[in-house]
């Protein structure tokens, strides 16, 4: 648990914070989105990539039926295949949690509601410890928080740290991953920022997007916040999960995320304790290239459960 | 000054390089030919089934006028295609059979329901009737001979009723088909609706034989040995494997590509 940083204490942290070189992140990502995974190694990081997926539905239309269909989907992604594993968790919104509960239980499937007024994060602070509050109860035992982005770029740092402080300890035993919503944050100093703060603010993950902005998840990124989050498990020896969300639709984009993750932060980090991939429509797109590989013969659609 | 043309695939309405980067010189000739590989078929799969919806979807009117359209166009670049052909009577009777091809076809769009559906007398309280729908993403792998006017008369067919298609040029003549690909990109066929791809035929038709996405294969240019190995791949999504050997027009040859479709209609409810 976090201890609250004073204000001097939290201007020298980020006073700290060194700027990330744009032009060299953006290289070493695209020339890591090169690599070429193949065979047995593909099939591995593919299988990986489910173990790793929380599978996602955050829509105003959802409901108990569709939560229901989703729940039974990341249980069994493939029906009728046993080798093909479960994925790491759900995400919906707090109201849905409840369906989630019913048919997840006992499954070993994680349960992840998004709060404090997602996905913009423009409300009062006591409504969103509120809201993770209620998210426990109800039965979450994951929550993606969103930071304010008002405060953070209007500099009002104090602010934004307070709240993921206020946040995690409404957690309780709950994992609280905070989302930067990189694409309203403008640079990847802001990215790098943004990222040390919400961590030492006590995230046990930080997550790029919340797919409701575009851009969302790219790569380079992804590689800023892995940089941060490699820098400050150096300096602390606290240990930050990573969670790409946003915009990632193949099994190549999840492929080049679990590269970059490798060649960041190790091979500690290839678990599904420290690595999510947030997506609604990826796992199809994972689960046919895994029958690809295994029958040789490119595959459609309309072979695989409807996500 | 000469300028010398760069031969391209033509996927998703766009004139790309393989992916492979690989080229050949088909008969040994002096033009550089994209030899297009298993991932460019896949990507253009993935167009078609994309443009699929859409195209079928179109009413057929419409898709008569584009293909009139592309008719047109084709006739309009006669004199190039005429030497992509070797020049003299001969060159010159393919690209008009080719025109009045798809100008015949053309014509079919609106009137294939009528001819091939039909209204079935049931015993019982139901208007039942049956009519064609296309069948969706058309492999076409083209004739060695005449390689113009025989991949137009089996891309016209399947287009005719709505469906999409992904063809594999002749390999020792490609130019005439990558040629066509230009005719079809500035007649208002949408991108995606027909992919055309030069390569090597034993390196992609078991690829594109054994693609659960695609759903009919059309042998025209098979040897008989190939259209046994297509028949085994095919089995695994059922797709049908169009063997008809039809040298002239026919609305068969559309029919071919259709499925048809039956509808029970209860009556007095």
């Amino acid at each position: 648990m976090a201890t609250a940083l004073s204000l001097t204490h939290l201007g020298s942290l980020m006073r700290g914070v060194r700027s990330v070189d744009e032009v060299g992140a953006d290289e070493r990502a695209a020339s890591l989105a090169k690599r070429s995974i193949k065979k047995s190694s593909k099939l591995w990081a593919l299988d990986l990539a489910i173990r790793c997926m929380d599978l996602t539905t955050l829509e105003g239309q959802d409901t108990p039926g569709k939560v229901a269909a989703m729940c039974a989907k990341a249980i069994r992604p493939r029906p009728g295949d046993a080798t093909i594993p479960s994925v790491a968790a759900v995400c919906v919104y707090p109201l849905r949690i409840a369906d989630c509960v019913e048919h997840v239980r006992g499954t070993g499937i994680h349960i992840a509601s998004v709060a404090t007024a997602f996905p913009s994060g423009q409300s009062f602070t006591n409504i969103k410890v509120a809201e993770t509050e209620e998210c426990v109860r109800a039965g979450a035992d994951e929550i993606d928080m969103v930071i304010d982005r008002g405060a953070f770029l209007s500099g009002d740092y104090q602010r934004v740290y307070d709240e993921i402080v206020a946040v995690k300890e409404a957690c309780g035993n709950a994992h609280l991953k905070v989302i930067l919503e990189t694409g309203e944050l403008g640079n990847y100093d802001a990215v790098r920022r943004a990222s040390i703060l919400a961590m030492a603010a006590g995230a046990d993950f930080i997550k790029t997007s919340t797919g409701k902005v575009q851009p969302a998840a790219t790569p380079a990124i992804a590689l800023v916040m892995m940089e941060a989050i490699r820098d400050f498990v150096r300096e602390t020896g606290r240990p930050v999960g990573f969670k790409a969300a946003g915009g990632i639709r193949t099994a190549k984009q999840a492929i080049t995320y679990l590269v970059i993750t490798y060649e960041t932060l190790g091979p500690d980090w290839m678990t599904p304790d420290r690595l999510r991939l947030g997506a609604s429509t990826l796992l199809n797109d994972v689960l046919m290239q895994i029958e690809k590989e295994r029958s040789g013969a490119y595959q459609s659609i309309d072979y695989f459960t409807v996500d | 000054m000469d300028v010398r043309k760069t031969y391209k695939l033509f996927v998703n309405g766009e004139f790309v390089r393989s992916e492979s980067g690989r080229a050949y010189r088909p008969n040994g000739g002096g033009v550089n030919v994209p030899r297009g590989s298993r991932k460019d078929l896949r990507d253009a799969v993935r167009a078609a089934r994309t443009a699929f919806g859409a195209w079928a979807g179109r009413t057929a009117m419409n898709r008569g006028q584009i293909l009139y359209r592309a008719a047109e166009m084709l006739d309009g670049r006669s004199a190039q295609f005429v030497e992509l052909l070797g020049g003299g009577v001969r060159a010159r009777r393919e690209l008009d059979q080719s025109v009045e091809t798809i100008v015949w076809y053309a014509g079919w769009t609106d009137k294939l329901p009528q001819v091939t559906g039909t209204v079935n007398p049931v015993a019982g309280p139901y208007f039942n009737f049956t009519i064609p729908e296309p069948t969706g993403v058309v492999g076409v792998v083209a004739p060695e001979d005449s390689p113009l006017l025989g991949l137009v008369r089996r891309i016209a067919p399947a287009l005719c009723g709505g469906n999409v298609v992904v063809a594999l040029a002749s390999e020792t003549r490609p130019l005439p088909a990558l040629t066509l690909a230009e005719v079809l990109a500035t007649s208002d066929v949408p991108a995606g609706v027909v992919n055309i791809i030069s390569g090597q035929r034993k390196e992609l038709v078991p690829w594109l034989a054994s693609h659960m996405d695609v759903n009919a294969i059309d042998v025209a240019g098979c040897t008989d040995q190939e259209i046994k190995a297509v028949e085994e791949s095919a089995a695994s999504n059922v797709k049908r494997v169009i063997k008809i050997r039809e040298e002239e027009m026919s609305p068969y040859l559309i029919a071919a590509f259709m499925e048809m479709k039956t509808v029970w209609h209860p009556i007095g409810v």
